[in-house]
Order: C-alpha cells, then sequence, then structure tokens
C-alpha cells in the first residue's frame, strides 16, 4: 500500500537541529570577532586624523579618545564606574540599567502587542474599519519619536486618579508600545485575513459564528504572521524605551547612561562604549525571549502539504 | 420519508465583472435516503455548483432546494450533511484526531464523548495508529480519509463530495472508492459525488447523473445495475456489465447535445 510507504518514513524535520543551531552561534561568534578585527585593524592603520571630505569627516580618527581599543572597552567592563569610594563595578551598573529599560520596554511590549492585536481584530471584523483605520496606523510611525516623548511625559504628570499616580517611566513604557504595536497590527490582520476559502466554508458547513472561527482557524493561522512581528515589536519596543529614556529624561535606565556617559568621554573614553554594548544586548535578550516563546507554538507553524 | 436531496427547477447565474455566467438551468435532481448519486459531466458544467447549492454554501437564482424536508439553509445550521473537497482541507496545527474532533468540539460535545466517537471514526476509516500525527506527516490518500471521517462525525445521512479522490493516485483512489463504499454502507447515508471519471462514477453509483455545459443542466440520469452498492468489491472492475454501464454513461455523455467530445472527463 502506497500509504503504509510513506507512512515508515521518518515526519519531515521542520524546525532547525541542534547541529544547525550550533553553527548558526558560531557563525554569530564569528560576526562578533571579525567586527573587532576590523576595527582593530582601521584604528592600526588608518590615517590618524581621519579623512575629511569638504566639511564631512567620512572616516574617523584613529585616536584612543575616538576609537579605544577593544580590549580597554572591555577591561573597563571590570573595572570601578568612578574612583569615588564603594563605587559598583561598572559592568554591574550596565546589568541593573539595563535591568530597568527591559523591565519598561517589557511593559510597553506587552501594551503594544494587546493594542496591535485589538486593532488588527477591528480592522478583520469590519472591512469598513480597515480601510478608515490602517492608513492612519501607518501615519503614526511617522511622528517623530524625540519630539513625541516630551508630550506625553507632560500630558501623563497630569494624570492622577485616586491613589493612583502617573509615573515617568509609564510615559516610557507608553512610548515603547506606540513603537511596538505597529508590527503587530499590521502583521496580525495580516495572518487573520490568511485562512484559505476552504476552511472558511468548512467553519461554515459547521455553522460557526465569528469568535468560533476566530479562535479556531484564524487566530491559529495567524501564529506564523505573528511571531516575526512580535520580534520585530520587542525590537522596536527597546529603541523606543531607550530613545524615550533620553528624551525624557528619566534616571536610572540604559538610556541615560548613554548620555552621562558620553559626557564624560573626553576623559574616560573606553566608558562611553560600555551602556552601547549594554543598549546591543537588550535589544537581542528581548527579541531572543520572543524566539523562545515561538518554540511553544510550533505546532502551529506546520504546513498542510502532504508528505 | 422525504428525500435526502430534492432540487426543483434550479437555476443558478453568477453575476461576476465580465458579465452574467449561466452555471446551471433548469435543474431536477432527487436523491433517496442511502442512494449513492455520482455528477459527471466536462468542466464548468455546474457540477460544484449544485454540490454547492445542496451544501448551502451558494443561493439559487430561482427554484429550490431541500435536504431531508427542510430548506438546505436549515439543513446546513442544523448539520444534517458532512462534506469533503478535492482538497483535505485539514486544520495543519491539529493532530488527525483533532482535527476529526473539531466539529463536534464547535457543537459543544462533552470532551469524553468526542473522544469515544473520533476513535469510532478513526477505527471507520482505517487510521488505526495514525491519530496523533500531523497533516503533514501523512500521505494525500490519508490525509483524505481523515477528511472523510471529519465529514461523517456528526452522524450525517448525507454526504457532499466534490472530486475527493481527484489528486490521489490511481492505486490509493481505487482502493478509497472501494473504502467508500463501505463507509456509506455501514453508516447508511447518502452520497452525492462529483466526479470526472467515468470508472469512478460507474463503480460507486447507483445512478449518475451526466450533466452538460454552456448552459450547465444534467442532460441525462443513467440507473447501475450492478447490485447493491454496498456489495461491490474490487472484481467487479473487471466484469462484463461494468464495461456495459461504462459504455451507457460515455455515450450519455457525448450524446448530451454536445457536438464536440466533452473536454476534461477521463474515458479510461
Ligand atoms: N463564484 C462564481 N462566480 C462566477 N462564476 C462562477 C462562480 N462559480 C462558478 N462559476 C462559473 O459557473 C460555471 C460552473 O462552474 P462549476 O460548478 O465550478 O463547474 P464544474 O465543477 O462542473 O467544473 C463555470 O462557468 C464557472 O466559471
Ligand atoms: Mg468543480
Amino acid at each position: 500500500m502506497t500509504d503504509a510507504a510513506t507512512l515508515l518514513a521518518p515526519p519531515r524535520r521542520r524546525h532547525a537541529g541542534q547541529g544547525a543551531r550550533l553553527r548558526a552561534a558560531c557563525y554569530g561568534l564569528l560576526g562578533i570577532l571579525t567586527l573587532a578585527a576590523v576595527w582593530e585593524l582601521y584604528k592600526g592603520l588608518g590615517p590618524v586624523d581621519g579623512l575629511v571630505v569638504g566639511d564631512i569627516r567620512v572616516l574617523p580618527r584613529t585616536s584612543d579618545l575616538a576609537m579605544p581599543h577593544v580590549w580597554d572597552m572591555i577591561a573597563r567592563l571590570f573595572e570601578p564606574v568612578t574612583r569615588a569610594e564603594g563605587a559598583r563595578v561598572l559592568w554591574l551598573e550596565i546589568v541593573l540599567a539595563a535591568g530597568l529599560t527591559l523591565g519598561i520596554a517589557a511593559a510597553g511590549w506587552v501594551v503594544g502587542v494587546i493594542v496591535g492585536m485589538a486593532f488588527a481584530l477591528i480592522m478583520q471584523r469590519w472591512i469598513l474599519a480597515e480601510s478608515a483605520l490602517l492608513p492612519w496606523i501607518v501615519l503614526s510611525q511617522t511622528v517623530p519619536l524625540i519630539a513625541f516623548a516630551p508630550l506625553v511625559k507632560s500630558w501623563g504628570s497630569r494624570i492622577e486618579i485616586g491613589a493612583f499616580e502617573w509615573q515617568d517611566w509609564m510615559s516610557v513604557a507608553v512610548i515603547a508600545s506606540y513603537l511596538a504595536f505597529f508590527p503587530v497590527a499590521v502583521g496580525a490582520l495580516k495572518g487573520l485575513q490568511s485562512p484559505d476559502r476552504l476552511h472558511l466554508e468548512l467553519l461554515h458547513t459547521y455553522s460557526a459564528g465569528w469568535w468560533p472561527t476566530m479562535l479556531h482557524l484564524r487566530l491559529p493561522a495567524a501564529v506564523p504572521y505573528l511571531l516575526p512581528a512580535l520580534r520585530l515589536a520587542a525590537a522596536n519596543a527597546v529603541v523606543g524605551a531607550v530613545v524615550a529614556e533620553v528624551s525624557t529624561g528619566l534616571q536610572g535606565g540604559i538610556g541615560r547612561l548613554v548620555i552621562q556617559y558620553a559626557g564624560q568621554a573626553s576623559g574616560d573614553p573606553a566608558k562611553a562604549w560600555a551602556p552601547i554594548f549594554g543598549a546591543i544586548a537588550l535589544g537581542l535578550i528581548a527579541a531572543g525571549s520572543v524566539a523562545l516563546l515561538g518554540l511553544l507554538v510550533k505546532d502551529y507553524r506546520r504546513t498542510e502539504g502532504a508528505a | 420519508m422525504s428525500n435526502a436531496v430534492t432540487v426543483t427547477g434550479v437555476d443558478k447565474v453568477f453575476d461576476s465583472g465580465a458579465g452574467q455566467v449561466v452555471a446551471l438551468t433548469e435543474v431536477a435532481l432527487d436523491v433517496a435516503p442511502g442512494e449513492f448519486v455520482s455528477l459527471i459531466g466536462p468542466s464548468g458544467c455546474g457540477k460544484s455548483t449544485l454540490l454547492r447549492l445542496i451544501a448551502d454554501l451558494e443561493s439559487p437564482t430561482n427554484g429550490t432546494v431541500e435536504v431531508f424536508g427542510t430548506s438546505a439553509h436549515q439543513a446546513r445550521l442544523d448539520q444534517r450533511y458532512g462534506i469533503a473537497f478535492q482538497q483535505a482541507g485539514l486544520l495543519p496545527w491539529r493532530t488527525v484526531a483533532a482535527n476529526i474532533a473539531l466539529p463536534l468540539e464547535l457543537s459543544g460535545m462533552p470532551k469524553s464523548d468526542v473522544r469515544a466517537r473520533v476513535d469510532e471514526l478513526i477505527a471507520l476509516v482505517g487510521l488505526g495508529d495514525f491519530g496523533d500525527r500531523f497533516p503533514d506527516q501523512l500521505s494525500g490518500g490519508m490525509q483524505q480519509r481523515v477528511a472523510i471521517a471529519r465529514a461523517l462525525a456528526k452522524k450525517p445521512q448525507l454526504l457532499l463530495m466534490d472530486e475527493p479522490f481527484g489528486a490521489l493516485d490511481e492505486m490509493t483512489r481505487e482502493y478509497l472508492q472501494t473504502e467508500l463504499l463501505r463507509i456509506a454502507a455501514e453508516t447508511g447515508a447518502a452520497v452525492v459525488f462529483v466526479t470526472h471519471s467515468i470508472p469512478e462514477a460507474v463503480y460507486l453509483s447507483d445512478r449518475v447523473v451526466v450533466m452538460s455545459p454552456r448552459p450547465g443542466r444534467i442532460a441525462e440520469v443513467v440507473p447501475m445495475s450492478l447490485g447493491s452498492t454496498g456489495s461491490r468489491a474490487d472484481d467487479l472492475r473487471e466484469d462484463g456489465s461494468f464495461f456495459e454501464m461504462i459504455t451507457a454513461v460515455r455515450e450519455a455523455l457525448h450524446g448530451g447535445g454536445v457536438a464536440a467530445a466533452p473536454r476534461g472527463v477521463e474515458n479510461r
């Protein structure tokens, strides 16, 4: 029987095996090492004063002030933040600041995902809502954040309901969510509209209404569209949180440290790079956590094709 | 007892962008309970449209469609029929068992009853140990069996099938034809079965409805005098009476007022 023959074959693997994952990690490491090598190579061989064309500097100076050695930047992480007595070691200071920013970004991500999903559901439910809302949603992303952040902060500071008082970190979270909701709304809408006519008609023959169809067909079908959207939303939330920290002047987060240490760069050039590494690590952690989420729902990423 | 299907004076006209398409004119058809009726004819003669009218996935422009004595609409709401298409249409994220369970879950059946019914259905279509597999781990033939099990989940007394074996290889197809006859006999369900293949129609049916295009209509209804469908087996395919019936259907197809040989019909 032809059926039996195909069944004896092992099910096809759709997800990267252990080997592939290890290889990906190696390539990632290799990329970082290459970057460090290029940095040092330019620092060693590049023109001391950089290259200026007209009034524009197209290549940076290679001085220790502009481009500290990679090993200096790393070594600096293990020295105290300041010379003051009892000062924390720099990497710990960065981790604590990054932790705060990550928490705010996570709150923004959650709000953004909820709002984005709500928009997607509304636009799927009513065609009219799609044509009315979608252009505004796209337009919303063209508002410059830097201008927008202080406004949110000043609106927020006027909110006081009973015991609830608006905190400054909430303004930052709101701005993070403003960047995070967009990919979710667009990705989820596309996913909710992805089921084919065959499946929709099948549910129709079971006289399933809008909500059961949503639950059993549209939402599961949207998962493969949703995962990259959620990852993008996570990266956006981190960028939004860092930028909003800077422009609202929130203390304690990684955004604040970027500005603060940049101000001290003339005396301590390697230190200024530490929060930047912290911000990059933050983005990776955020996107990586969402990738883990993807493992939980891997059955929803299967395709229909026959083996 | 009322007919499984009663189609009376049905016209179907589609308004498409380019103008009107007359898909069906003056169609009348009765299907008795437990009867197996095939619809055959060249592409575009309205076979799928007729099936979709019975399923209440389209509504007729004129005339009426009744299923078990009620309107097709009411019959769909009451889920009096099960349906299967050329593509199995399984949900890829659900296992075989969960796919078959879907119509039962949607109607609010208690979990333990669902479990029991699904086990029954898996056994009925011969899927034995494959309840935990996902659709992408099955061959096309096995997927189609799951689709049939799902169509039978709510014990409908009417099965509507649109070229369900059309995408399968000949071996699997003949095997599933015999399986389908067994299942139809066991459940006592009437079947309306759309096909392109004359031997398939002859092998399966009590009556073969021959349709012709432009405009789509029923040209002739050919009764198969081959004994009860439940007792047919593969040796029938080599029997003289089988070839006589094939000839009868072929002549009905060619003499259906169409000068040229109908396209899209398999004569093998
Ligand atoms: N939704 C639709 N809109 C417009 N025309 C349609 C639609 N469905 C079917 N038709 C037309 O109706 C005719 C019959 O189609 P169909 O029932 O699918 O034929 P068959 O299944 O016999 O190949 C064809 O000419 C087809 O183009
Ligand atoms: Mg068709």
